[in-house]
């Protein structure tokens, strides 16, 4: 495919899509889905046939809309509106355009802080473009990115544009993408690798995959461009096992790029050839960190390694290796499109761009956002999210998964950045940001993520695979209230061991929940040892009297 | 006539046994390709038995200790065969927030601890990490089918009514 | 070979490019506590305990996988590193059952050893009491998973020096276990060719030689040093 064959198909497109009288967007990502979508779509392709007007409506699945607590949601073009809870009842109004007056009850409010609050770049053709369908995505602009650094820039002059926009790794630690790209474009080497890390593993996060479901294009796209720019030819997507839609999008994605030529060799009549694999996980959290996660592709126990030598200098098949995130690679296409200095212009001095953030936990409005760098978590909480269902307190924001902390309520005005996060004991991680109300015990949340380290643990270094469950032990014990004040300081020993000595993150940031929730929360911890009570009343302890005894092993 | 498939016919099984050797023929039998491999196997045959690891391992080129390390570092792979039913409880932190552990003490009280099979092989429990469905917190996945918002009270009606003592 | 100089806790000495921290202290009589690191086979850097402070470096290092650098100066021995390393030892003495009255290399084994060392008396976590087996189906060795601590020596040894890979680790996390081929008994396996030298790497009595009684068995590792000399230069010395 040539520039203009692109434009062309994209006007085509458009004039078909603007022909018709309606366009029905039906959510099938996987929170809709798992709230009976199938049976929406389904019914209303079947009203479409019925009343026979496939001519003039049209009905396509599209990716997270966003608000997946009132799913399952349907679009209608025309004018906009998001119905929420649809049933397959509702199919003959929407199909005949009586949404707005049969459905009215189930309008959501355009204006509403969920949606005004929001900007969108990473997730701008999420809910919009038909995730199956290479010619949605190249009625958005799809592909154009991609045209103008292969026919327009240098390679450099690409990693300038990232380098300008100023633009960090969303899957956690925040290391520039610019300069990460500099470091594998300058290796003197002609085999490279660009991998993308689709492992998403932290309990409560579904960024990465509502990002593959809606827009598997524009991850394809992203790496495409990193592949021309750091010269790489070869790409791998690790997907998580468990994401079996988002692999299935990708596969398709994967063909029509290559049937348009968009992927493989001479890509718009250049020179440039770059080939796209899938990876599927198989089920190991620890594959989400890089050195793991090479070793999971080359077919081996998803263990890390020391580093260095990092990754862009001795990567898969100890060849240099960019590896990025899904949605780091999702930013990638609107950089090269609309340039370096207008993302700048978003979000914080340090922070550029937005960030998307699964909302979870005792939050009104559970669902997938996206906020420029630097909104307030109160926002993100409270007007966005809605605030804590059924009029309870608010008590903790945990970002991060496993690795951050818990967020407390003085700090509910903190801008949402890499170095604001890191400051108060937590991380921007991923994008999972779980909500927690009074009736979530503190201890016991740290005891769950100690568990989760546990259970992921590698084994391989000594203080991660045996620490966690020493950790995770002591914790439990304070939940029943067997514990005494020896054993926190056993615990913070532990942590601060975990933390210098383990061999990859996995295990150095193991220790933040805990210590996040002994700085903010060790009331609750002294209540737990010491008067044996939960003050959130969600462990079962034994009265004081009785609980002095020995406790047998 | 429709094409009944009977899972432990002769025939199948040959099925079976070149679509395998299909997979690790389009990987040029190369040992990275284990992890696909290993995700073939088992979506053939269910789940991992010695001597398809052993067969694995011997058309890869690798060590079968290998072989099985990599087979049980994973949690998606299973050595053990799977029961009739199967029950998922998402240990996600939404799910956990909204009362996870409940659901999975039912389960393991009634049924088989996390990652095993009740001992009359009806029923396999299994923990997952997240789901990505956190709206519907806390949601159990029964033989595929999502049951959003659970109570340990539904989930104790809903094993009466499969059948689980 | 370009030379390396740099300050090992006060004392200045000298290393060749590429050879790692750990190497250039042992040789200048700086014994930096190690369990995984055996000389001979690659390292992992998995067991910790070398983890040293390098001035001027935010974090720790493990000194068998960090390369000397000119002008580095290097601590091994400052107060937090000890307390680090004796946890790491107790870590290991609660995670599975190390019980050296009944063991056959006790008097001979590295863990107590390095818990001699480290001043450990007792151990303040919780023992974890794991049932492991032991398995005697070799005719000529013994495997203890009791005393095992997953150090991957034996695992390199025979894959790197041996050829064999008859071991490595099923499971994972404080379930990883060592096994041999397809975690068949050690008696069965095919791949094994009954060399022993995993036996004699082997830091305590996980691996052990049949027929010592308590206290008996001494481990020889000088065979490694001699195989890869040869192997690398052409010259047999013992």
């Amino acid at each position: 495919m040539t520039f203009e064959d692109l434009l062309e198909q994209q006007a085509k497109e458009i004039a078909r899509q603007q022909g018709l009288r309606e366009r029905i967007y039906c959510c099938t990502a996987a929170g809709c889905v798992s709230s009976g979508a199938d049976a929406i779509k389904k019914a209303i392709d079947e009203e479409i046939k019925a009343r026979g007007v496939g001519a003039e409506v049209e009905c396509c699945g599209t990716g997270c809309m966003g608000l997946c607590s009132k799913g399952p949601l349907v679009r209608t073009q025309s004018d906009g509106t998001i119905y929420a809870a649809v049933t397959p009842e509702d199919a003959g109004a929407l199909v005949a355009g009586q949404g707005a007056n049969l459905l009215a009850d189930r309008k959501l409010d355009p204006q509403a802080d969920f949606f005004i609050k929001q900007e969108k770049i990473v997730l701008a053709n999420s809910g919009t473009v038909d995730p199956e369908r290479l010619s949605d995505y190249i009625a958005a602009g799809g592909y154009q990115a991609l045209a103008r650094a292969v026919m327009e820039l240098t390679p450099q002059q690409v990693i300038e544009e990232v380098k300008r926009s100023g633009l960090r790794g969303r899957g956690g630690a925040g290391y520039s993408t610019g300069l990460k790209w500099e470091l594998v474009a300058k290796q003197p080497v002609d085999t490279k690798y660009v991998v993308c890390n689709a492992d998403e593993g932290d309990p409560g996060a579904f960024m990465d995959r509502s990002i593959l479901e809606g827009d598997p294009h524009r991850v394809l796209e992203g790496m495409a461009i990193a592949g021309y720019a750091v010269g790489a030819q070869q790409g791998y997507i690790y997907v998580r096992g468990e994401y079996g839609l988002a692999i299935q999008r990708l596969q398709a994605a994967i063909k029509q790029a290559e049937r348009e030529r968009l992927l493989g060799s001479r890509i718009f009549e250049d020179n440039f050839q770059f080939r796209i694999d899938l990876r599927i996980g198989a089920g190991a959290f620890v594959c989400g960190e890089e050195t793991a996660l090479i070793a999971s592709i080359e077919g081996k126990r998803g263990q890390p390694r020391q580093r260095p030598p990092y990754p862009p200098e001795s990567g898969l098949w100890g060849k240099p290796t960019l590896l990025n995130n899904v949605e780091t690679f999702g930013n990638i296409a609107p950089i090269v499109a609309k340039g370096g200095d207008w993302f700048a212009t978003i979000g914080t001095p340090t922070s550029k761009g937005t960030k998307v953030f699964a909302l979870a936990g005792k939050i009104e409005n559970t669902g997938l956002i996206e906020v420029p760098m630097g909104t307030s978590l109160r926002t993100i909480v409270f007007e966005i999210g809605g605030g804590i269902p059924e009029g309870r307190a608010f008590k903790a924001a945990q970002t991060g998964g496993p690795s951050g902390g818990c967020i407390p309520p003085q700090f509910l005005d903190i801008p949402v950045d890499y170095e604001s996060l890191h400051k108060i004991g937590s991380i921007m991680g991923s994008g999972g940001l779980i909500v927690m109300d009074d009736t979530s015990c503190m201890v016991d949340v740290a005891r769950f993520f100690m568990d989760f380290c546990m259970d992921e643990s590698c084994g391989k270094c000594i203080p991660c695979r045996a620490g966690t469950v020493q950790m995770h032990d002591i914790l439990q014990r304070i939940t029943k209230g067997e514990a005494n004040e020896n054993d926190v300081a056993l615990l913070e020993q532990l942590a601060k061991l975990l933390r210098e000595t383990s061999l990859c993150g996995l295990g150095q940031t193991a220790p933040n929940p805990v210590m996040s929730t002994l700085n903010y929360f060790s009331g609750e911890y002294e209540a737990h040892i010491r008067d044996h009570r939960c003050p959130a009343g969600h462990c079962v302890l034994p009265a004081a009297a009785s609980s002095n005894r020995e406790v047998q092993a | 006539m429709p094409v009944v498939t009977k899972p432990d016919v002769p025939a199948v099984k040959d099925n079976r046994e070149r679509f395998l050797e299909r997979a690790m023929s389009r990987h040029h039998y190369s040992g990275d390709a284990l992890i696909e491999v290993l995700h073939t196997a088992q979506e053939l045959y269910g789940f991992l038995t010695p001597a398809l690891l052993k067969t694995i391992a011997r058309k890869l080129r690798l060590p079968p200790s290998r072989v099985l390390g990599v087979a049980t570092f994973y949690h998606f792979f299973s050595l053990e065969p799977k029961g009739e039913h199967s029950m998922i409880v998402c240990t996600g932190t939404a799910c956990y927030v909204a009362g996870a552990q409940g659901l999975m003490r039912v389960l393991e009280h009634r049924c088989a601890k996390a990652g095993s099979t009740s001992p009359d092989g009806k029923m396999s429990v299994q923990a997952a990490r997240c789901i990505g469905s956190c709206g519907l917190a806390p949601a159990v996945i029964y033989d595929g089918k999502i049951l959003p918002r659970l109570t340990p009270d539904q989930l104790n009606a809903e094993l009466d009514r499969i059948g689980v003592k | 070979m370009s030379v390396r100089t740099l300050e090992i806790d006060g004392k200045a000495v000298t290393g060749v490019a590429g050879q790692s921290i750990f190497s250039v202290a042992w040789d200048n009589g700086i014994h930096i506590p190690r369990l995984c690191h055996v000389g001979g086979v690659s390292d992992v850097g998995a067991c910790r305990l070398c983890m040293v402070e390098v001035e001027g470096q935010r974090k720790l290092v493990a000194a068998c996988m960090t390369p000397v650098e000119e002008g580095m100066v290097i601590r091994t021995n400052t107060e937090q590193l000890l307390a680090h390393r004796r946890l790491i030892v107790e870590l290991l003495f609660a995670e599975r059952n190390h019980i050296c009255a009944v063991c056959v290399v006790n008097g001979a084994c590295e863990l107590q050893d390095l818990a001699a060392s480290l001043g450990i008396d007792h151990v303040r976590l919780r023992y974890r009491f794991p049932t492991l087996s032991v398995d005697t189906s070799h005719e000529r060795f013994g495997l203890d998973h009791n005393r095992c601590v997953l150090c991957s020596r034996c695992i390199r040894v025979c894959d790197e020096v041996e050829g064999a890979h008859t071991w490595d680790f099923s499971g994972r996390g404080v379930n990883s276990l060592l096994i041999s081929d397809l975690g068949e008994a050690w008696g069965e396996s095919e791949s094994c060719t009954s060399c022993g030298k995993c036996v004699q790497v082997c830091p305590t009595g996980a691996l052990f030689a049949k027929g010592k009684m308590v206290s008996e068995m001494r481990k020889d590792r000088r065979f490694l040093k001699y195989i890869v000399t040869a192997r690398e230069k052409h010259e047999w010395v013992r």
